[in-house]
Formats: structure tokens, sequence, C-alpha cells
């Protein structure tokens, strides 16, 4: 039987509660029936029956004007394999991680042609440096301990001048200077996961292998505004930038091998498979799975409530791989994405409901701060649309998560004073933008923990504030239910204590009986809004 | 009249220190303060004038002693039982003669300090033939009882009452254009611009301001009309605070325990743990606790100088980082002459004459956001304890009202 597709339920009185997460928890919640719609994620597609096997076909049977990977290696020349880092999937695949097949493939490839001048880079960007364990886990512990111990498995380091190359500008103006290795390797193959359509093409190389002199130019507030969404490529400022910087590298003669993965929505094992579920198909062993997980994290401490949480492992399966030039295998990829995730929708409505989970690009194996509270609603999950946001313009968007006012010092301490310092004098991302960023970008101390510590970089929270830009301009309201109150204030929203208070608080905004949509994710769904 | 009176108990004091300790401000309700009907301070000599307050503040020193909670130090150069109130705009007796071109009737701001001039001791010592009537070393003798300031003298009454007197010296003249609330608030000012400038020079400097409250804020409006530093930090812990340290010119306002992320990022410091490589140049303590002064070190450069401006009593420091650091650690009390920016080098101005300055170029009549008659004190001291949560920076008594407070949010 073959997967279904997404589904648009039209709640009436006889519809069973939504689930709706709640950051470390979840619960059900009832919509207002005859005007409210919850979009539900197609089921997970088929995976491949044989991931090896497709992986070593891609490489061999490339797309667009590309030789094979094996035509493309030989004795003597250097190699430079670059990786994704922790930030995708989400939550962490169960091993083995796609990137570790695929690697292995490519060194097996390279040691057939006798290639020994390998190198691996994590293509970090402004993120954090991956932990050991992190490592392990993408890449398997063969390749890290045949790597790591030689100094050949490396995270690329946006801030050290010495290993950045500047290749020049865009017809835009815009610099693109990338890791130098990379850009001197014969061969520089990416290993890609592509969650969501924005991952992957140009983006690969331009972003993740790039300095903040470069990323400045699209990880702006104006380049965010002007991508609606930027999940979607033909209306994406953020794609069009960096398609400007990628045939800059490839014209520089940085030869790029692109391989790019998909993968289904399989996104919780059981016990928590209900969360994938559409709730009026639930057995009895699901609702029970439900109140027991429900209301045994409820109870469990904190810091084991979030381990629990963090040490899922997604059953997701490979659902397809293309290698060879960029572009043509980036559409490939996309196709294969919404394959996976689009839903058509009938217009938008007045009102956007989000549960927000526990995880997002920035926290794994760590805590969501606020900030990453509102870059994952209104960055990440409301510009996950095609055509037109599910909300309409002067809308309201609510968000159910716990937004406690906490942060972790290791991995977000520059977080913590944009919102201390720079959110307790103005939420405009504009201003936020002319005022702050050089200053943190520039900072010292920032620069010394992402460089020898596993701290994203001191500009980081400022791309996560421009991440919600594009949203923040177009809802009239945005409320957090059941948030920490003065966070979510601090955040320069409203909150509520129940669904209910929200949406009555809404009604201020958009008038009375408003109609509701709510989207069902994860697993993750894009919007198809006609 | 009616009078505030403050009276040397040992039992009361204890229940005062324990009231004040389970609620700041508790002390009012079963300590050593009592309304009273008592007969007006008599005139210690002929160069003193009867006054009658118009508003008296209720400042942070009050609240300590209130709460039984000042330090023993003062044992000496107080005497009892004394009416508090230090705070003071008042009108001179109608039938008093006129002094210094000030006409009888006319609304005065007392200057507290009981120096030599008030006390009738010739030869002054230095401090006052100098201008520094604040560190005036015969606050305990001459022809009136000790006490360092008027409300703390049992000679001279305090604001807190229907009748004190003043010596020729501590009076003031008050504007026309001044308004009641602006004239008491210049008594507070004072104190905090002589803190502000005792930050010396501060131009190019980064200036942090630990504390929000009326010395705080008063500080910072002092600072940014005398001192004009380069970066002025204030860690302000209500959102009240916030907003008037905005408003008086801040330039950065931070909750208390993000002081020294602040400094360090301004100053672009590097982080070893607690301790910074760099550092604020200047640090005025407005709080005086114990983790205020701790914090003012540890934010504050090698070399750099910690202005103690928040009374502080007995408190339990390390002071390795200023040691190791090798930071001034410099006390600000009340007023004198200042050495201020643009001014003279010599005979410079009185702290009164920039405080006047001050109050009326920042309008900080504004401050004042709660007034009650002597009658309510135990509500009024409760107020003022709380004066930060509740919205308000400025607590004061009206001595002439008999009504329910009026409350005017900031």
């Amino acid at each position: 039987m073959s997967p279904r597709p997404g589904y648009v339920l039209e709640v009436d009185r006889s519809t069973p509660a939504t689930l709706m997460w709640h950051g470390e928890g979840f619960h059900l919640e009832r919509l207002p029936a005859g005007r409210s719609r919850v979009v539900y994620p197609p089921e997970p597609l088929e995976p491949l029956s044989d991931p090896d096997g497709a992986v070593r076909h891609a490489l061999e049977n490339p797309v667009g004007d590309s030789a094979p990977l094996s035509a493309l290696l030989r004795p003597g020349m250097r190699l430079t394999i670059a990786f994704d880092d922790v930030s995708l999937p989400l939550p962490p695949m169960r091993a083995p991680d796609v990137r570790q097949r695929v690697i292995e493939a490519v060194l097996d490839a390279a040691a057939t042609a006798g290639v020994d001048d390998v190198m691996l880079v994590a293509a970090l960007a402004l993120h954090r440096r991956m932990t050991e364990s992190e490592l392990r886990h993408a890449l398997g512990n063969r390749i890290y301990d045949a790597f790591a111990p030689h100094g050949l498995l490396t995270q690329h380091d946006a801030e050290d001048p010495d290993n950045l190359v500047h290749l020049g500008l865009t017809d835009a103006g815009e610099d693109v200077e990338i890791n130098k290795r990379a850009a001197t390797s014969d061969l520089l193959v990416y290993v890609n996961i592509n969650l969501v359509a924005m991952d992957g093409g140009h983006k690969s190389v331009a972003t993740g292998l790039a300095s903040y002199r470069s990323l400045r130019h699209h990880h702006n507030v104006r380049t965010m505004v002007h991508s609606r969404s930027f999940m979607d490529q033909e209306h994406s400022e953020l794609h069009s930038a960096n398609w400007r910087m990628g045939r800059l590298i490839a014209a520089s003669g940085v030869k790029v091998f692109q391989i790019e993965t998909t993968l289904n929505t399989d996104t919780f094992p059981e016990p928590f498979g209900f969360l994938s579920r559409r709730e009026w198909e639930w057995t009895i062993r699901d609702r029970a799975a439900f109140l027991a997980s429900s209301r045994a994290l409820e109870r469990t401490p904190d810091r084991f409530r979030r381990s629990i949480l963090h040490g899922i492992r997604a059953p997701m399966g490979l659902t397809s791989v293309q290698a060879g030039e960029v572009e043509a295998v980036h559409a490939l990829t996309t196709a294969n994405v919404y394959r996976q995730q689009l839903v058509a929708v009938e217009g938008q409505s007045d009102i956007l409901t989000m549960g927000l989970p526990y995880i997002c690009p920035y926290n794994v194996n760590s805590i969501m701060n606020p900030i990453l509270v509102m870059c994952l609603g209104l960055g990440y999950f409301f510009n996950l649309y095609r055509g037109k946001p599910l909300v309409r313009p002067g809308g309201v968007v609510i968000l159910s998560h716990p937004t406690p006012w906490a942060f972790d010092p290791v991995f977000h301490p520059s977080y913590i004073d944009f919102f201390e310092q720079v959110l307790a004098d103005t939420t405009d991302p504009l201003e936020i933008e002319a005022k702050y960023e050089e200053a943190f970008a520039t900072d010292p101390w920032y620069i010394h923990l992402y460089r020898t510590g596993h701290a994203y970089h001191g500009v980081h929270p400022f791309y996560m504030w421009y991440w919600g830009a594009h949203a923040l301009d177009h809802v009239g309201k945005v409320i957090i239910v059941g948030g920490d109150q003065a966070a979510v204030r601090r955040l320069g929203f409203k909150p509520a204590s129940t669904m209910r208070d929200a949406l009555e608080m809404a009604e201020d905004v958009v008038g009375r009986d408003p109609s509701v949509v709510h989207i069902h994710n994860p697993p993750i769904l894009m919007a198809d809004v006609s | 009249m009616k009078a505030l009176v403050f009276e040397r108990s040992v039992a009361r004091l204890v229940a005062a220190r324990a009231a004040g300790t389970w609620r700041p401000g508790g002390g009012a309700r079963f300590g050593a303060l009592r309304l009273e009907e008592v007969d007006p301070p008599a005139r210690p000599g002929a160069d003193w004038r009867r006054i009658t307050p118009i508003l008296a503040g209720i400042c942070g020193s009050d609240l300590s002693t209130v709460d039984g909670k000042s330090s023993r130090y003062f044992e000496p150069i107080v005497s009892f039982p004394f009416v508090p109130g230090h705070e003071v705009v008042a009108r001179l007796d109608a039938e008093d003669a006129p002094t210094a071109g000030i006409g009888a009737g006319a609304r005065v701001v007392v200057e507290p300090v009981l120096g030599c001039a008030a006390r009738g001791i010739v030869p002054m010592c230095d401090d006052c033939s100098d201008g520094h009537t604040g560190n005036c070393r015969h606050v305990a003798f001459g022809h009136i009882q000790p006490g360092l300031q008027t409300g703390f003298c049992a000679d001279t009454g305090g604001g807190w009452s229907g009748g004190m007197v003043a010596h020729d010296s501590q009076i003031h003249a008050v504007p026309d254009s001044f308004s009641d609330e602006d004239a008491v608030m210049v008594e507070p000012t004072a104190c905090g611009v002589h803190a502000a400038l005792a930050a010396g020079p501060v131009s190019d400097s980064t200036v942090v301001v630990l504390g929000a409250g009326t010395l705080g804020l008063t500080v910072v409006a002092a600072l940014r009309r005398l001192a004009l530093p380069g970066h002025l930090i204030v860690a302000a812990k209500h959102p009240v605070q916030r907003q008037w340290a905005t408003e008086l010119g801040a330039d950065e306002v931070v909750d208390p325990g993000g002081v020294a992320r602040a400094v360090r990022r301004r100053t672009r410091s590097l982080a070893a743990g607690r301790v910074l490589t760099g550092g604020a140049d200047v640090v005025v303590d407005c709080v005086g606790s114990a983790d205020s002064v701790e914090q003012a070190v540890a934010v504050t450069r090698p070399r750099g100088r910690v202005v103690l401006a928040g009374m502080p009593g007995a408190v339990r420091l390390d002071l390795t980082p200023l040691w190791h650091k090798e930071v001034q650690l410099a006390g600000a009390y009340a007023y004198g002459t200042e050495t201020a920016p643009g001014r003279p080098d010599r005979g410079g101005p009185r702290t009164f004459a920039l405080a006047f300055e001050v109050v009326e170029a920042a309008r900080l009549g504004r401050l004042v956001g709660a007034r009650y008659p002597l009658e309510r004190y135990a509500e009024a001291m409760a107020h003022a304890a709380d004066a930060g949560r509740r919205g308000t920076v400025k607590v004061v008594f009206d001595p002439t009202a008999r009504t329910r407070p009026t409350w005017r949010t900031a």
C-alpha cells in the first residue's frame, strides 16, 4: 500500500482533540469547530531497499555536466569531503547515518583510485563545532578513527584567516570567501542531508564553508524579508544569493561533486510512533502511549527529560540519492523533498497555530532558548510554505512552547547577551542589525569560544532573529501559549495561559470567529498554499 | 506639632531589625519610629531659622535606620531622640528674619550636613574651610548635640515633622520655576552629583552605575550632564528604573545579572571564568551591599576606580580581585565643593549649586512617585522599601497633608 499524501482536516464537533507539541512535552488541544483546519503531513515514503547500492549507483551515474566520481579521482590529487553538520537531520537519525553511508562509499572509491590526500571537513558555517560523539554518530567509528587521530577530520573555521580564501565578488558585489582547503582541492565532494527544500544546492558550499564576510551578504534582514519563502527556491532571495555565489565558486575553478540525499519522514520510533499518526486513527496502544509518555515527561526532572528526548534517534530511511553537478542534482533533490513533504492547502487563514517541539537545528543536545523558539516558529515553521503563507497578512501566529528563560552557556553564549541586552532595547530586526550586529560579530570573546569551544558564533542569534523577519513583517501579532511570561514579553510577543485565551486575544486583531489553521508538524510538512 | 520621632531603644531596634529582615520597611511598624505630638525645636542661635517642611523624602539611609540595620559606626555621631528627614523642601517662617537674601516665607532647600559653621565652631576644621563640609571632623561637637546631618540630630528636628530649624549656612533658596517635587529632589541629587564627580574625568571612559533607585538615577543624571562619560551602563532591577535610566542618559541598561556580560562586551574583553581581561574604567556602586561591591570590583579594569556611593553597613567581602587588579575603592558621601569638567579647579562650585542645575535640566521632580501624610508612615516606609517593584522611584512625606496618599506612577 503506497503511503497516503498529506491531508487537510476540517475540524468539526466530532473531531478528536489535536496533538500539539509543547517543547519537551505535548498535549491534546481542541480547536474551534467549523472554522479550523489541521494540515497533516504525508505519510513517510517507502525507503530505498538498498541504500548502499543506491549511493554507489549515484556516484557512478551522475546527473548534469559531471563525470562519474571514479573518473574524477586520480593518484596524487587533493580530495576534500565536506559534510553537513549536527543541525541535520532532526532528530538525529538512527545509525548508520546517511553521511556515513555516503562518505564510506566515496572513500572506497578514493582508495580504489589511489587517492591518499583526503581531508574531511564538517561544514559548520557559523554553527558550533561538533563534539566527538556527534562526529562519531554522523560518520561512524571507522571513519572517525581513521581520520581524526591524524588531524584529517576538521571542522570549518570561519574565523581562521589562514584557512580562508577570497574568490572574488559576485555581480551583486557579494564577497565570496570560503574554506581554503576546499577551494584549493582538485575535487570537493559535498555530502548533503536535504531535510527541507532550503538545504543543499549552491548553499552547501557557499554557506556551509563560508566566512562571516561572505555570509553577511545573504544572512540579513533584507534577504529574509524578500525570501517568500526561503523554502521556495523560485521566490527566495536567500536562494538567489547562494546561487550567485555558487556560480562564482564554480567559475573560480573549484570543482564540486555534489551528493544530495533525501530522507522520509519516519521521525519517531516506537513508543513515540503515535506522534506521527493522525489522532482519529490512534489505537488503544497509541492512546496509552500518549498518556504514559506525556505524563511521565511532565513529572521528569528537566535535565533527565531533555536527555530522554535528545536521545531519540529517528528511524528515517533514505528515499533518494543523486550526485554530480550542483544545479542538476539539486533540481532532482527538490522534487524528492516536495514528493515527501508538500501538502496542498486552499487559501490562507486568519490564525496560524503551531506546537513547537523540543528540537530545532541549533539546539541539538541542548536547551531550546527563547530566541530559538522564535526562530523555529517564525523562521522555520512559518516559512514552510510555497505560494502564500498559511496565515493572511496582518493575521496572528500562535505558538505553543514553554519558552523558558534558559540558555546553554557553552553552546549559546552570545544568545544570552542578545536576549538580555539587545532584545531589551529593541525587537525590530532592522534596528538590531544596524545597531548591534557588527559588535557581536567581531567580539573577540565570542570568536574565541566559537573557534576553541562549542559555541555558536557571536552573530548567530542575529541570524536567528532575521530568520523570523519575514513573519514579523507579515503578521499582526504573535502569541505564545504556556510560555515564561517575562521571556515571551522580552521577545516582543504576547503570553497566553491557554490556547483558548490565545484565540480570544487573537480576535482583537483579526475579528470575531476567525479561521484557524494548525500545522501538524513534526513530521515535517510544507504547505503548498493556493 | 506632629513629628515622627526615632528613639534609642534596644528592644525596639531588635524588633525593627527582625521586622525589617522579614519585610524591608517593616521596622516602621514595630520599631523605634513613632508619630508623636512634640514641641517644635528651639533655635540654637540667632543664625538659625524656623522652617516648616513642605515635602521630605525617604532615603535609603532612613530605611536602614528604621529597620535597625544601620552601622554602629554612627552611634557616636547621632543624638537621640531625633526626627528623621534630611531631604527637605520647607518654607521659612513668615515672621522669621530674612537671611542671606532669602525673604521670610520663601521656599528653601536644606543642605543637611551639620558642619563647623552650623555648630558655631571657630576656627573651622580644614575640610569645612576648604568647602568639603561633608567631611567635617566636628559633627559630634559644638553647641548642638552630635549629628552628622539634620535628621540625625536631637536639636534640629527633621523633615518628617511639622517644624524644624536650619542654620543659615544650610539654607538654599528655591527658584520659582521649581515645583516642590523638584525642590525635594535637590538633596538626593547633590549626593548623586558628588558621587558622579568622585568618578574623576570620564569623558572617554566606560562607566557603570550599579543600582537605579533614587541615588543611582541621580548619579546617571549628574554623569550625563556634568561628566559626559564615553559610555554609560546602568544596572537596573525594575522596569520603571530601566525606563528612567534610559531617559536620564544611560547608553545601555541591563539587568543586575547582566552587568559583567555588558561590560565584557563593551570593553571587548575576554573572560577566564569570572575574571575579565579588561573592564569598566569606573564603577559607581549605588547599592552598597556585599554583592554589589564585589560585582563592582569584578567588572572594573585593572587600576580602575570603584566609587562607593550607596551606604554599605557591615559587609563581608573577598577583596582579592581589588588587590590583584589594583582597583581604587573610594567612598562618596554627601556633598561639599566639587571639581567638575569646565568649572574652575580652585574654589569650584558647591555641590548643591550643581544639584540645582541637574534637577532643573533633567526635571528630576518627576521621580517623586508617591506622597504620604505623616500618619501613614508605616505604609510610606513599606512603599519606599519596595519602590522599584511597585513602579516608584522616590517616596516622600507631605507633613501638611491629612489625606490619603496621592499616587503618581512614573
